[in-house]
């Protein structure tokens, strides 16, 4: 193929092609008999349908792609006539366009599979395999090529020149790594960037300068100790001025739970409670989903994502499942007109544990302020 | 009936003028009739292929309407249950394209399947290609992709799903920051640099998105044709069979019917896709509500694919240790690090390795093109179901919430038993997939020397009732006969004569020891010819049974 239009195959003289499924032209339309054609001998490994199958098969394939056109058809018209919007109208356009899509496909898929099994040839055949590995002589002048192109280079023998390349290359290599540090928008120094996991917005005060109250989650309503007076309760609970703050609500959720006072254990700090009332992180310590079940009966809190499971009468301590650290308790009390409020913030760090936080939970305790 | 004789005019101008520019008739000769073997397994990878596709084309089609902000919105949207709550852009996109989008929810569901279809027929295709052999030289390379292919599909996963940013993605992300803090040293650091700052910030989805849609999915598509590109050039293993050696590839030809089998294919898998977006619902956000730390539902659990790790996180035991007491430094969580790193790592690098592990212990240098049966590998068969066992352990108990609540057993109970159950079970595994394939291979070597049980009973004239066994047909004799010795590293360590410079030392001798015991033949095929029924004669092992040099099956070198 060197000249530009030679095409791949020559035809000697450029006749009208026929028209497919009519005769050959060369062959008489009526009277002469048809000259026995020259008989078709297939190649070996290449077994040839049996053609009253294959006639039967033809039927089946078109019958399929037929119903694939219709199909399409059908998508089309469900796309325009179906609206969607509320559940039930989107649900009823899922299942149509959906359905009729499927068909689509699948008669299409149907069609193919039966005209290569049915019409196309058996095949065996047989090609060789050869070694990947490439003969002595490409890799002996691909070795040559390789010696002769680092001398030319003079790689091999100006070596400060080699030895200035390599400092060189590893220094831009930290261009990437310097330009993602402020993939941290804060831009925080490094050196306090893990203090911000120990601290919550409860030890914060709120825009009149008071404690936070705690709020209802949802409700947007604070609580009156009176109120949550009955044993088994629980709420979940959110700071006062953080309600739709994500990222405060990601450490500061608490969970509100009114014990009965003989219930109380040994764990659990009573001067950070109020009447039987106690405030947990419901950020769980093992890896952040909130514990969110109670179990009444148990005083049981349990986490869902792993089943970590808090002894809410002691402190909130582990009694099962991956997580290692108790719970850390809110201190709470009232404020003048009997709200809780926080009294300050966690003594621990909340949520699941991280390499600088050290053991906060015996820090606490030597500091005296600890449960 | 007509027929071609020569290329249709028009077909032969344009690939005229193609091929005047890019000269690829030379290329198109060598490999129009390129030859594919068939079977089953060698399906399993395509559809891998095909999903990657369907999500490709559907993925593109989520874009156009979803916007990966973090930005609070109250909801406007026609789904009334959520009316006026307060969500993140990317939740309310997201419902926007299930509920106002024609086809929208079809597409999304249609992603969501595709996305389970794609790891899962990766995971099935991993496997075909492992206990059969087929990752052995010269396909250790593509092997290491695949390996490469499945570990970017799960962090894709993950940057999907948690894109929609309802409660249930949001417990996924959570989850994900806990394990990226507890990381020692840098853990810290390299979460407030995903989230931009605090949990859950402003950007993650942002960024989770360019990484879901751009990143990763470019790596995936490289390597997706690198792993077609080697398959093409190496060719595709065969399974064996009569006339199938290592030195041939016996199938049919690409052109038509490879393409037409594919092409068909393609259009199965679409179509499953299509039926399952249509009659499973899959993942309905708009039940779970917006993302909000503060809150989670019950049962809450990743796709299938990352349940392993949810699983070995759950029947972890509470370790943690505390290296420097209470100085704010040195804390480590095994009980999140262990679970989230060393299941992942013990496959993913186990899989990278064994090629190269195999090819040690048995010193075979040899070009496999022959698919082995699983039964004739028994350690490796065994080794292989032992992962199973041990990854479908993690995959079990990472439903340990349902698997008590459907078993009326107590939670700490199921849990338990997926720690004795994680220690057992690949062993128990071990052995009885080693007994059942030396039991099937007695059973081939007895098929070979007596052939198969006809049903006929014959009373010879001395009276005596024998039943008459048929030979096996060619191609199953030709399957079985298929069989070669795993190759052995040359004895010595064991004492006898003097051991090769390789094999001394303790590494050298643990080498020689494992040698021994995973190569070799465990239960020869004996029978001469198979055909002679029922008094078949112990002749002399037959190629198969004895030499690893043989020529049928080695490309010598």
């Amino acid at each position: 193929m060197t000249a530009e239009d030679q095409p791949i195959e020559e035809r000697a003289e450029r006749v009208p092609q026929r028209v497919i499924g009519t005769p050959a032209t060369d062959s008489p339309m009526l009277g002469a008999p048809e000259t026995p054609e020259a008989e078709y001998v297939p190649p070996e490994g290449v077994k040839p349908a049996d053609e009253r199958q294959a006639r039967r098969a033809e039927r089946k394939v078109v019958l399929c792609f037929g119903i694939t056109s219709l199909s399409v058809v059908a998508f089309v018209y469900f796309y325009v006539t179906f609206q969607v919007g509320s559940t039930q109208a989107t649900g009823l356009s899922n299942f149509a366009l959906g359905l009729s899509l499927m068909v689509a496909v699948l008669t299409l898929a149907i069609g193919i599979v039966l005209w290569a099994r049915q019409i196309m040839p058996k095949y065996t055949l047989t090609q060789d395999r050869h070694p990947m590995l490439s003969e002595e002589e490409d890799r002996e002048a691909v070795a040559e090529y390789f010696v002769q192109g680092a001398n030319e280079s003079g790689f091999v023998r100006r070596k400060v020149l080699r030895r200035a390349l390599l400092p060189a290359a590893a220094a831009l290599g930290v261009v990437p790594i310097v330009l993602l540090r402020d993939l941290d928008n804060t831009k925080t120094a490094a050196a306090n960037t893990p203090d911000r996991l120990r601290h919550t917005v409860w030890g914060e005060k709120t825009k009149e300068g008071k404690p936070p109250r705690l709020i209802i989650e949802g409700s947007g309503r604070p609580i009156r100790a009176a109120d949550f007076n009955t044993p088994g309760g629980l709420l979940s609970v959110v700071p006062e001025g953080h309600e739709h703050d994500l990222d405060a609500l990601a450490k500061a959720t608490v969970i509100l739970i009114n014990l009965r006072p003989e219930e109380i254990k040994s764990g659990t700090n009573q001067n950070w409670m109020h009447n039987g009332i106690v405030a947990y992180s419901k950020i769980c310590t093992h890896v952040g989903c909130p514990a969110a079940l109670y179990e009444q009966n148990t005083h049981h809190i349990l986490c869902p994502c792993h089943q970590s499971t808090f002894d809410a009468t002691d402190g909130a301590r582990v009694v099962f499942g991956p997580a290692a650290r108790a719970l850390p308790q809110l201190p709470i009390t009232v404020d003048a007109e009997g709200y809780l409020i926080a009294k300050g913030d966690f003594a621990v760090p909340v949520g699941p544990s991280f390499w600088e936080r050290g053991d906060a939970e015996a820090k606490a305790n030597t500091q005296g302020g600890g449960s | 009936m007509t027929e071609l004789k020569t290329v249709p005019s028009r077909i032969s101008r344009s690939a005229g003028f193609l091929d005047a520019r890019l000269g690829g008739a030379p290329f198109l000769r060598r490999n129009m009739r390129k030859i594919f073997p068939d079977h089953w397994s060698f399906l399993i990878g395509e559809i891998a292929l095909y999903s990657f596709v369907i999500l490709l084309l559907t993925g593109t089609f989520l874009t156009f309407w979803f916007k990966p902000s973090m930005a609070h919105v109250a909801y406007d949207g026609p789904y009334g249950p959520l009316h006026g709550v307060m969500m993140s852009e990317a939740y309310a996109s997201s419902l926007e394209l299930s509920f106002e989008v024609r086809g929208g929810l079809l597409v999304r569901q249609m992603h969501h399947w595709a996305a389970l279809l794609f790891v899962a027929s990766m995971m099935a295709h991993m496997l075909r290609v492992f206990f059969t052999g087929a990752y052995r030289k010269p396909r250790e390379l593509n092997w290491i992709i695949g390996v490469l292919l499945l570990t970017l599909a799960l962090a894709e996963g993950l940057t999907g799903y948690s894109l929609p940013d309802d409660l249930l993605s949001g417990a996924g992300l959570r989850v994900t920051e806990g394990v990226v803090i507890s990381l020692p040293v840098i853990g810290t650091y390299l979460r407030f640099f995903i989230f931009g700052g605090e949990y859950p910030g402003d950007d993650v989805i942002a960024r989770f998105y360019s990484v879901h849609i751009l990143l990763i999915p470019a790596i995936l598509l490289a390597l997706v044709t690198a792993h077609l590109v080697l398959m093409w050039r190496q060719k595709h293993t065969q399974m064996d069979g009569k006339g199938k050696t290592n030195r041939n590839v016996v199938g049919a030809p690409f052109y038509p019917m490879f393409m037409a089998k594919a092409g068909a294919f393609f259009l199965f898998t679409l179509a499953v896709v299509v039926g399952l977006a249509t009659f499973a619902q899959i993942n309905p956000i708009w039940l779970y509500g917006p993302y909000t730390p503060a809150d989670i539902s019950a049962g809450s659990q990743p796709d299938f694919y990352l349940a392993f790790l949810e699983g070995a996180l759950r029947i972890m035991p509470a370790w943690e240790i505390n290296l420097f007491g209470t100085s704010e430094i040195g804390t480590v969580p095994l009980s999140v690090i262990i679970p989230a790193l060393l299941p992942l790592g013990i496959i993913l690098v186990g899989l990278i390795l064994y090629p190269f592990a195999e090819r040690w212990i048995t010193g075979d240098r040899r070009e496999h093109h022959i698919a082995e049966r699983p039964r004739n590998n028994p350690h490796r068969t065994s080794i292989g179901m032992s992962a199973i066992a041990f990854y479908g352990v993690l995959w079990l108990f990472g439903a340990n919430d349902e698997l008590s609540a459907f078993l009326h057993v107590s939670l700490n109970l199921t849990t338990y038993a997926g720690r004795v159950m994680i220690i057992t079970m690949p062993v128990l595994a071990y052995i009885v997939t080693y007994r059942m394939c030396l039991g099937l291979q007695r059973r081939d070597a007895d098929m070979i020397s007596h052939g198969v049980e006809s049903g006929v009973i014959k009373r010879l004239p001395s009276g005596e009732f024998i039943e008459v066994h048929a030979p096996l047909t060619e191609d199953a004799d030709a399957h079985i006969r298929g069989k070669e010795a795993i190759p052995q590293l040359p004895p010595g360590a064991n004492g006898e004569g003097v051991p090769a410079k390789a094999m001394r030392g303790l590494i050298g001798g643990l080498r020689g020891r494992m040698s021994t015991a995973y190569g070799g033949e465990k239960i020869p095929i004996n029978g001469a010819n198979g055909h002679n029924g029922h008094n078949g004669h112990n002749g002399q092992g037959d190629h198969a049974a004895v030499t690893s040099g043989d020529d049928d099956h080695a490309l010598g070198r």
